[in-house]
């Protein structure tokens, strides 16, 4: 009996696709679940054209530290897809990851970008229309929490950027504003997908923040219910940045698929796939065919303002700086 | 443990076989299983260095957790204490239709996921649920507040209270209660006089092992918590959250912390367990 | 156990009025408390219809993850089952010393968070935990793989069998053993037609309650399971994983087949009680 119901369950299909001569693990942030679930058939069907061995694609998405911390623990992710530099560099620290990973592939190995934008409810009753407007006493933000997600870590930098910028570089009133920020947020979710389910499917907030590519395609998904985007004045470009986990491949085999799979990224037909998410791309061609999907805006970096990812580590997401202190101090 | 003694009468002598065997097989899977990540545990705590220790369990966010956690837990085991007196009380003394069904529900949290009664209890809840619809008009709030945690930690130790008590309650003699009522005793004076002392420590035991099992409750509280810092984050979770800092020595002090107080309470049931058992030795 | 006459039978007669008021407000109670939510989950898995929820539980990851849950629960039980009646027949059947001490470390799942256990079992087993280096070296695979999500479920559940056989091996006293050892039985043949058949029921009410809470682990296995989608997700990290893919109706659908399972070991443990 026992027997029969583990072959059962066996046959279900708890084995591995025996079929498939490569296999690779991608372990990548929370809200790109549709966006690899679109790109892994398209990929697989080009590897096997181009060498003849069919290739399955596992996916494992979360919060990106949380992903980072998995692999540092035994995950064995052959390619990491993040939507933050400082994850890889953990990585890349612990040996898991080539010191060089920024200069294997192009745009320091990010082959897309995206940034922190606005999803308001129907008609934009309150009026959101830039960063200012969220800390009205009556509006609810929703973002996730920043010391696990990276993408609310990128809301909380252009949160702060844009403080600087309208108070001419005075730290004090951007940190004041940045509090005043968390003060209207009811709710800290871990990733970012959870938040997106607590504005769409909870009915919590005013406004979500979350990446531009997201906010599309919610507004999408939602379309009965009305949500409207809202671009900012101003925001911090978020670098989605990837690497072959070398070690893990290694002992994988599967060094040279996983770097066919990240090239497939840049090349034009990965490219309008990421464009078709919502993601913002290299690609001249790409990028002119698909211009009035991404609005115009200020887009700053994290090396303009905060001088690079190493000194943000330091100054503001270490125990103890800047980010608890406005955070848990709420 | 040992109260129960009088009942299994000691044996000097082994005349039976198998301690070998039985103790070796207990002894290795209790080492591999429970120990050894125990010891890890242990021994990654002894790596932080007690003035870091105290540090990280005294910073005001950890403090905070700590504090909700012992308060939610409180106010969940206090509606389980007097909700599970009730249904042991109503399932064991009155007879009505649907009491074996009402009876067999009692275990339904017990035999549920947690994380799906948290799904359920947070929809529930929430604006457009069906007790969010009603609450939410009257001003009030459960799903994101500490009241959301309490429910998730009511909900998933309910039956704690009610399975400790019941069987007492049965067993209890009614002779005690007859002469009471022939000495005249008004009925309320009898509940706190005569039956209250002997399900006593039944119901503690019941009340500790639901704070327990309430202190301990994770899955269904995330979904229902909101998360937020100082607020409503519970210290299960601030572990959870430090180790997706990489701040392993954060979550260790935690996690240590909430496994000495969970040994303390399993101690503490312990010997009130071996009370009750001795007042039944004595009832019997 | 039960006294021949109903209990209270000759005591105080109930009150009619407090009586009804107790039945009352313990049956309201109950529906606003367990009754409404368990019907909750099955309105929101039905919600679009009877087509959609099919279509939720065919889905391929969804069913691996309830292909993988009773795996694990196959693995768990069993295991969990033998080592309950070889602790209960030590503790209850010879004095040691440390059976106080060894009692309470069994317990110790039993009241730890099971993040906890998850986060022992990272410090443990983890690339850099205690073992790590030494895994690593080997190729052994324990963390973020069944091997892992099976020991943090082992541990989770490893009291509940022995909890119920305990108790019910000292209350009844190892005289009838005795006299079948005294007559020449081998030790196996004691347990088999002396032991077994007394503990039966208690072991399969264990067995039962160590099924449940192994199908429905979550917060341990969330820590070691690496969420790898079709591969790595119990039936649980599965619920959590439609509700942020949007999914909704998947999510409630998912867990509505564990909430049938809880219900029909519901079922089973009245059952149970029937005969015992």
């Amino acid at each position: 009996m026992k027997t029969r119901l583990l072959a059962a369950a066996l046959t279900l299909g708890l084995a591995a696709p025996a079929s498939a001569q490569d296999a690779i693990l991608n372990v990548s942030y929370d809200i790109a679940r549709e966006l690899f679930a679109a790109i892994n058939p398209v990929f697989a069907e080009k590897w096997k054209a181009e060498t003849g061995r069919d290739v399955s694609i596992d996916q494992s998405h979360g919060g990106s530290s949380r992903q980072a911390r998995a692999i540092l623990e035994g995950l064995p992710a052959d390619v990491v897809t993040f939507n933050q530099t400082t994850d890889i560099q953990v990585l890349a620290d612990a040996g898991l990851v080539d010191e060089n990973w920024r200069e294997a592939f192009p745009n320091d190995a990010s082959p897309y970008y995206s940034l922190p934008s606005f999803l308001v409810r129907e008609g934009n009753p309150k009026g959101i229309e830039d960063w200012d407007d969220l800390v009205a006493e009556d509006v609810q933000v929703i973002f996730p929490n920043p010391k696990t997600s990276g993408n609310a870590r990128y809301t909380y930098l252009a949160a702060y950027a844009y403080a600087l910028e309208v108070n001419d570089g005075d730290h004090e009133a951007a940190q004041d504003f940045v509090g005043r920020l968390f003060a209207n947020v009811p709710v800290f979710d871990t990733g970012g997908r959870a938040a997106t389910a607590t504005f769409a499917e909870r009915n919590l907030g005013d406004v979500l923040i979350t990446f531009e590519a997201e906010t599309a395609q919610i507004a999408r998904q939602y379309a009965d219910q009305g949500f409207e985007q809202v671009t900012p004045s101003l925001s911090l470009l978020a670098e989605f940045p990837v690497a072959v986990v070398s070690e893990n491949a290694a002992r994988n085999g599967s060094e040279e698929v996983s770097k066919a799979y990240l090239d497939f990224l840049y090349s034009p037909e990965g490219q309008r796939l990421l464009a078709e998410n919502d993601y913002r791309v290299h690609d001249e061609t790409v990028k002119a065919e698909f211009a009035d999907r991404f609005p115009e805006l200020k887009l700053v970096t994290a090396e303009d303002v905060f001088g690079g990812w190493e000194q943000i580590g330091e100054e503001h997401l270490a125990e103890g700086a800047i980010l608890d202190r406005l955070f848990v101090n709420q | 443990m040992t109260a129960i003694a009088p009942a299994a009468p000691v044996r000097a002598k082994r005349v039976l076989p198998g301690f070998g065997l039985t103790m070796g097989v207990t002894l290795t899977y209790v080492g591999v299983i429970v120990l050894l990540p125990v010891i890890a545990l242990v021994l990654k705590g002894a790596e932080i260095g007690p003035e870091r220790f105290v540090q990280i369990i005294t910073a005001p966010r950890t403090r905070a957790a700590l504090q909700l956690t012992l308060v939610a837990a409180t106010m969940a085991t206090i509606f389980n204490a007097l909700y599970g007196l009730l249904m042991a009380w109503v399932l064991v003394r009155y007879d009505f239709p649907g009491k074996r069904l009402l009876d067999a529900l009692m275990d339904v949290p017990f035999a549920l996921p947690t994380a799906v009664a948290g799904l359920a209890l947070t929809a529930l809840f929430a604006g457009n649920g069906w007790y969010g619809a009603l609450l939410q008009p009257l001003g009030i709030e459960v799903v994101y507040t500490i009241w959301g945690v309490a429910l998730a930690m009511s909900f998933t130790s309910i039956p704690f209270v009610v399975r400790s008590v019941q069987p007492v309650l049965e067993d209890l003699d009614p002779q005690y209660e007859e002469a009471a009522v022939t000495l005249g005793a008004h009925r309320w004076t009898i509940f706190y006089r005569v039956i209250l002392p002997a399900i006593l420590p039944a119901w503690l035991v019941g009340i500790t092992l639901s704070f327990a099992r309430s202190l301990g409750e994770f899955g269904a509280v995330v979904f229902i918590a909101g998360n937020l810092p100082m607020k409503t984050e519970i210290a299960s979770l601030l572990a959870f959250i430090r180790l997706e800092e990489y701040d392993y020595n954060g979550a260790a002090a935690i996690a240590l912390v909430l496994l000495f107080i969970a040994l303390v309470l399993l101690v503490a049931s312990n010997l009130l367990q071996a009370r009750a058992m001795r007042y039944k030795g004595k009832g019997a | 156990m039960r006294p021949a006459a109903a209990p209270g039978a000759l005591a105080p007669r109930p009150d009619q009025r407090v009586a009804k008021a107790l039945i009352a407000a313990a049956v309201l109670l109950t529906i606003a408390v367990l009754v409404v939510p368990l019907a909750y989950i099955f309105h929101r898995a039905f919600a679009q219809g009877f087509q959609v929820f099919a279509a939720n539980i065919l889905e391929p990851n969804t069913l691996h993850a309830i292909a993988l849950t009773a795996l694990v629960a196959l693995l768990t039980v069993p295991v969990n089952i033998a080592f309950g009646i070889a602790a209960a027949w030590a503790i209850a059947r010879f004095r040691f010393r440390g059976r106080k001490a060894l009692l309470t470390l069994i317990e110790i799942p039993f009241s730890i968070s099971p993040i906890i256990a998850g986060i022992c079992y990272l410090l443990l087993y983890g690339r850099q935990g205690l073992l790590g280096s030494w895994l690593l070296a080997h190729d052994i695979q324990i963390l973020f793989a069944l091997p892992g999500i099976v020991m943090v479920t082992m541990f989770v559940t490893s009291p509940f069998v022995l909890r119920e056989v305990l108790p019910l091996m000292q209350a009844q006293g190892s005289e009838q053993e005795q006299a079948a050892v005294t007559l020449g039985a081998s030790g196996w043949q004691v347990f088999r037609r002396v032991t077994l058949p007394n503990i039966r029921w208690a072991l399969l009410y264990g067995a039962v309650l160590c099924t449940a809470r192994a199908v429905g682990e979550f917060g341990g296995v969330s820590v070691v399971s690496g969420s790898i989608r079709g591969q790595t997700n119990t039936l649980p990290l599965q619920i959590e994983l439609l509700f942020n893919d949007l999914n909704i109706a998947g999510a409630f659908a998912a867990a509505s087949t564990l909430t049938v399972i809880a219900l029909v070991v519901m079922v089973l443990k009245t059952a149970m009680e029937a005969r015992r």
